[in-house]
């Protein structure tokens, strides 16, 4: 009997899971269904670009039903909530969706409001984010116009998505106030509620060693308890102020709202318990999560999303054969950092491995945790990469789903 | 393995002061882990997140961070800090005797 595949969310992971599932299930054996809110799918690691004019919102989102391959129905309307027990999704626009196997793919929404004063006076005036296009696109107008003074860029509390972008941004200000000759006039300052400017300590080291030879002030362990757009303060959960004549904020992020209405589905956070090497949730077991919306201990990244897709494929494939689950996910994670100046570095690692130096894929692949051209090359090739390999859900050639481990300079590591 | 006496019972801790073997923790111990955190005096409120922590650590294998603690242990924030000043999530951790939370990445 053909089986019914529903797949919530049509961003990153909901539209390479349906695509490599239909590519794997024929039409008789699976209907696959993607339901989104919306028809514009954003290429998300290009809002860092937007405030710096390097990228426009108009080149970085395209059709969402487009991404989609033949043979998949699409449905655009929000999820209101999900019957675990009677396996049913109920829509907004009051249909409802019954399933054999749940895909939840819905992803980190942003929850600005949940920090005191951060959505008050000044918010979108003085006070930014880049993590939504139309902030993004907001703080551009801002960034242009801003000719000296004191810029903070505050990370409230993780989880966040991609947690090297609010780094990344600091090193592109640098280069863009260089670049407009102001540099010398602005004051840019890195205030983070970890202990160093990463959480791995290899790359915390060399990342806090970049914001130093750049001039990067940089605050730790501050969490921030309050923002005062009006005064350009931050204050933090334990009495401490840093001054600002603009902010850019990186807002406390959640799962999507209806997790929290849909009984017994997600944490505190609305994010779904996971198995971190199955995928299979384990609120039910024909219920699976990829990308952002799982709560397994890796970055919430494209890169992620992306090398999670073949063992969730597989393994649900089994699930519908009634085989054990046997494909693993090993917590993959590679990110190109962008540090300005035409450079950027690049950072593997997994569950077990922090990023360590050295090359990638192989000892003659792109340098590790070292600036280089090549390696902002490669940040500008993944846009092209995630519209043609990664949603089409099509392994990149030389690069594995599982962390290569030759290249790498393991006496560096510190277990 | 660095090891700390409390409470005249040898614990095996992490280099940070946290236990690495929860079940090494005795209630007795908590008061002198307390003071070497800065704490003199262990309130009501202070054993309700502490007994809070554990039994998180029991149910999910981590302690959790003060923005979950803010929303499930029924003490907002604030007063968090208020009694744990050097921050919540860690120090509560560490009187409770479990290993450091291991937060995000
Ligand atoms: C500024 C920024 C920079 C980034 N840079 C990088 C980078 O350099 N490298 C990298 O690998 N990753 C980067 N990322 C992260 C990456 O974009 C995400 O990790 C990835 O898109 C996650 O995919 P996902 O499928 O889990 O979620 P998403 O792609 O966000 O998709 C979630 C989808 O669910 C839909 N949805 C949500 N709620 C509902 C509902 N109730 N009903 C219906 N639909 C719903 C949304 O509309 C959305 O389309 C960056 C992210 C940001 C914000």
């Amino acid at each position: 009997m053909t089986k019914r595949i529903v797949i919530l969310g049509g961003g990153t992971g909901g539209t390479l899971s349906a695509n490599r599932l239909r590519r794997v299930l024929s039409t008789d054996e699976a209907e696959v269904t993607v339901v989104d809110q919306d028809n514009e799918h954003v290429y998300q690691p290009g809002l860092l670009f937007v405030p710096f004019g390097l990228a426009h919102l108009e080149d970085i989102v395209r059709l969402r039903q487009r991404q989609l391959h033949q043979g998949i129905t699409y449905v655009c309307s929000a999820v209101d909530h999900v019957d675990l027990d009677a396996a049913e999704v109920h829509l907004e626009n009051s249909s409802t969706l019954t399933y054999d196997v749940l895909v939840i793919a819905t992803g980190a929404i942003l929850v600005p409001e949940e920090t005191e004063g951060l959505t008050g006076p000044g918010w979108m005036e003085k006070v930014f984010t880049f993590y939504s296009p139309e902030g993004a696109a907001v703080l551009e107008a801002a960034l242009a116009t801003f000719d000296g003074g004191r810029i903070v860029v505050n990370v409230v509390d993780m989880p966040i998505k991609c947690p090297v972008a609010p780094l990344e941004f600091c090193f592109l200000a640098d280069w863009y106030f260089t670049e407009r000759g102001i540099r010398d006039r602005v004051q840019l300052t890195y205030v983070t509620p970890l202990d160093g400017a990463f959480t791995k300590p290899v790359a915390s080291k060399r990342l806090g060693g970049m914001l130093a030879e750049k001039g990067i002030e940089l605050v730790t362990e501050f969490n921030t308890g309050s923002v005062d757009g009006a005064a350009g303060t931050l204050t933090s959960y334990d009495g401490r102020v840093v001054a600002f004549d603009l902010a850019v904020v990186v807002p406390l992020h959640s799962g999507a709202a209806y997790v929290g209405r849909s009984p017994g589905l997600g944490d505190e956070l609305n994010f779904v318990p996971t198995d971190e090497h199955t995928l299979q949730s384990k609120v039910r077991p024909n219920v699976f999560v990829i990308g952002d919306a799982a709560n397994v201990p890796t970055s919430k990244a494209g890169s992620v999303t992306h090398f999670e897709g073949e063992a969730l494929v597989e393994n649900i494939g089994r699930y519908l054969a009634g085989e054990a689950l046997d494909a693993s996910f090993d917590g993959h994670t590679n990110c190109f950092i962008e540090s300005g100046f035409g450079k950027a570095l690049l950072i593997d690692f997994n569950y077990d491995t922090e990023p360590l130096p050295g090359r990638y894929p192989s000892g003659v692949g792109l340098p590790l945790l070292k600036e280089s051209h090549l390696n902002h090359l490669g940040k500008l090739m993944f846009q092209w990469l995630y519209w043609h390999s990664l949603l089409p859900g099509r392994d990149i050639p030389g690069v594995s789903s599982q962390m290569p481990i030759h290249g790498k300079k393991q006496e560096l590591s510190r277990s | 393995m660095p090891s700390a006496t409390y409470a005249r019972r040898t614990v095996t801790v992490n280099d940070e002061g946290f236990f690495e073997e929860p079940d090494q923790w005795t209630e007795e111990m908590a008061p002198e882990i307390a003071r070497t955190a800065g704490i003199d005096e262990l309130s009501e409120q202070h054993w309700r997140i502490i007994k809070f922590m554990r039994a998180e650590y029991a149910e999910k294998g981590t302690g959790p961070t003060v923005r979950v603690l803010g929303k499930t242990s029924g003490v907002s924030i604030k007063e968090l800090y208020e009694l744990f000043p050097k921050g919540p999530a860690k120090t509560a951790a560490k009187i409770a005797g479990i290993p450091k939370p291991r937060g995000c990445i």
